[in-house]
């Protein structure tokens, strides 16, 4: 065999085993989007298909009448949309400061900002809610928004935007000072147009991470108009506790299908974005 | 975090007001510096009150809740001392959650790290369709993981369709999620599926900061591609490694959409791990002070292993540079 021949069969043999590996990563979301649109009884039928001959959408109706599906889908977008403005503010601040601008103390107030990546939400959970309940908040947003916004991934968000400006030259700060610029002007005229990667960085990752949330609104909200959509995809199940599993399908598909046409869209920066994650 | 260490490469005190320059007029009290330093405060405070209020106060009034009792219908708190860290010992529930909890990360860490790896090589060679490839791999990671869990809890249904295709090979398949040891496997690799793209595109960064010249040197010796792969590759990116082989724990050992979807901790407490066992105490059970006695544990767990990660890279970069 030629060395040629040779390197085209590796490079079959290598696409072949790739495809073989992807199975179980694409073919979920496949199977979802097809089984949403099956009529019920076809769900279940053996052997599995992604194939129906008889096409409904009625699954989509059902979903936004046997919950307020549409407000639900709101709720998720405003909080997620909400959370990562005031994170991409709250972080490209922090971290410019931390990175850039020398004051007392600087160090150990970094290492108390740390130790918010040290510590999981599932165990600051238990007092949170105790302090909401105080504060009544309770079935209200404002646990979800201002402890997404202002802890957690907001945290990991300051750490990428201080690695990011700590990287940049020190002449950037003079050319601004020349020019009369005070530490506002400094931040938002030179600073942040410089750093729109790790800015989409962030925004990708604190999006996904409010829009996935599913513990928190769990434990805070209890009634389904304030329901967000993790949450209410697993709230389809009939007055007999009976799963609706095309109507589940079908919301699962309209959570899932928007973010997944984005990522494919903008994938490398996706890719990028959530390997910073990987610092965590 | 490689850069942790590093300082900054500015000198940002160019603004400092020159010493010498004091005039016989009274100077200004807001030289540059001063503005500067208030700044700098006014810049981290919505960041820093964030994390104190909603990171370090709960953190303490965890460890407070640790030490009292809470009456489910009255919620009156009563200092009991030690008696939830006693109660630790005497949970007869508790040696099989932290069997389960040490089964499931054991399990993802190998898993996910392996078939990272795996996949990162495949995909650093170049041809065309990597890109394609990566794309598919790492898709599931923006899947909202509770709408993840729940496709895969039909398709591990008994008559679903893993068991469908199995039939079509000729395999009885069992019924997944009602067995203990089928239902740890089954969240096991729904959790890897979802979340090995991250440390796919990880190991392949690493493995193209390998330089190119040790392989030629490599191959010139006469090196064949698994010599190549284990004497250079491996010890060359095994920090990588390392360091998200804790990472992964740590993200497993936070595990809760998936087992709450999927298992609910079941069958019987197969799948119970210790986030979800956290979760029942306080929240299914009303037991606060339970509840956070077993938070607190948790967090022990990921700091000892976050600590360790920190210490470790550090070790590294400082070796590095």
């Amino acid at each position: 065999m030629s060395s040629k021949s040779k390197s085209v069969l590796r490079r079959v043999l290598l696409v072949t085993a790739l495809g073989v590996l992807a199975i179980p990563f694409v073919v979920p979301t496949i199977w979802m989007v097809a089984a949403s649109v099956k009529p019920l009884p076809e769900i279940f039928k053996s052997p599995p298909s992604l194939w129906t001959s008889d096409p409904t959408l009625s699954a989509y109706s059902e979903a936004f009448s046997f919950q307020p599906f549409a407000r639900q889908y709101v709720n998720s977008v405003y909080i997620a949309v909400l959370v990562t403005l005031i994170t991409l503010l709250v972080s490209s601040l922090a971290g410019y400061a931390f990175a850039r601008i020398r004051f007392p103390g600087a160090n150990a107030l970094f290492l108390v900002v740390l130790v918010g990546l040290l510590v999981p939400s599932e165990v600051t959970i238990v007092p949170l809610f105790q302090m909401f309940k105080r504060a009544g908040m309770i079935n209200t947003h404002w646990p979800l928004i201002l402890v997404t916004a202002l802890a957690g991934p907001c945290v990991l968000a300051t750490f990428i935007m201080r690695q990011f400006f700590i990287a940049l030259p020190a002449e950037l700060e003079e050319a601004g000072r020349l020019d009369g610029l005070g530490r506002p002007a400094l931040w938002w005229r030179i600073f942040l147009p410089l750093a729109k990667p790790a800015l989409s960085a962030v925004a990708i990752l604190t999006f996904l991470t409010s829009w996935n949330l599913y513990l928190e609104p769990t434990v805070y909200l209890t009634s389904p108009e304030l329901f967000t959509l993790p949450q209410a995809l697993t709230r389809f199940t009939d007055a007999y506790g009976g799963d609706m599993w095309n109507t589940q399908l079908a919301a699962a598909t309209m959570t899932v299908l928007p973010v997944l046409i984005v990522f494919v869209v903008a994938q490398r920066h996706f890719v990028e974005g959530l390997a910073h994650s990987g610092l965590k | 975090m490689a850069a942790l260490t590093k300082t900054p490469t500015t000198a940002p005190d160019a603004s400092r007001a020159p010493t010498g320059a004091r005039s016989a007029s009274r100077p200004p009290f807001w030289t540059n510096r001063r503005r500067d330093v208030l700044a700098g405060y006014l810049f981290i405070a919505p960041q820093l009150v964030g994390v104190v209020l909603f990171v370090l106060i709960p953190v303490g009034l965890a460890i407070w809740y640790s030490l009292s009792d809470w009456n489910v219908f009255t919620g009156k708190q009563t200092f009991v001392g030690t008696d939830n860290y006693a109660a630790l010992a005497n949970d007869p529930q508790l040696p099989s959650v932290l069997w389960a909890t040490a089964v499931f990360c054991v399990g993802v860490v190998i898993l996910n790290i392996g078939l990272g790896l795996l996949l990162a090589v495949l995909l650093n060679r170049r041809f065309r369709g990597a890109t394609f490839f990566r794309t598919l791999f790492f898709s599931p990671v923006v899947v909202s993981v509770v709408a993840w869990t729940l496709v895969w809890g039909f398709l591990l249904q008994d008559n679903g369709g893993v068991n469908g295709v199995l039939d079509a090979i000729g395999i009885t398949g069992p019924n997944w999620l009602q067995r203990g040891d089928t239902a740890m496997v089954s969240v096991i690799i729904t959790q890897v599926i979802r979340s090995v793209g991250v440390n796919m595109v990880l190991f392949l960064a690493a493995l193209q900061g390998v330089p190119s010249n040790l392989y030629e040197a490599a191959r010139i010796d006469g090196a064949g591609s698994r010599v190549i792969f284990t004497r250079i590759t491996l010890p060359l990116i095994s920090p990588t490694v390392l360091l998200t082989s804790i990472i992964t724990i740590v993200g497993a050992l936070q595990s809760f959409a998936q087992i709450a979807v999927l298992t609910s901790g079941g069958p019987e407490l197969s799948t119970t791990v210790l986030v979800y066992y956290v979760f029942q105490q306080a929240f299914e059970f009303n037991d606060i002070g339970y509840g956070s006695t077993l938070a607190l544990m948790l967090l022990s767990f990921v700091m000892l292993l976050t600590l360790l990660q920190w210490q470790l890279r550090r070790k590294w970069v400082f070796h590095e540079q």
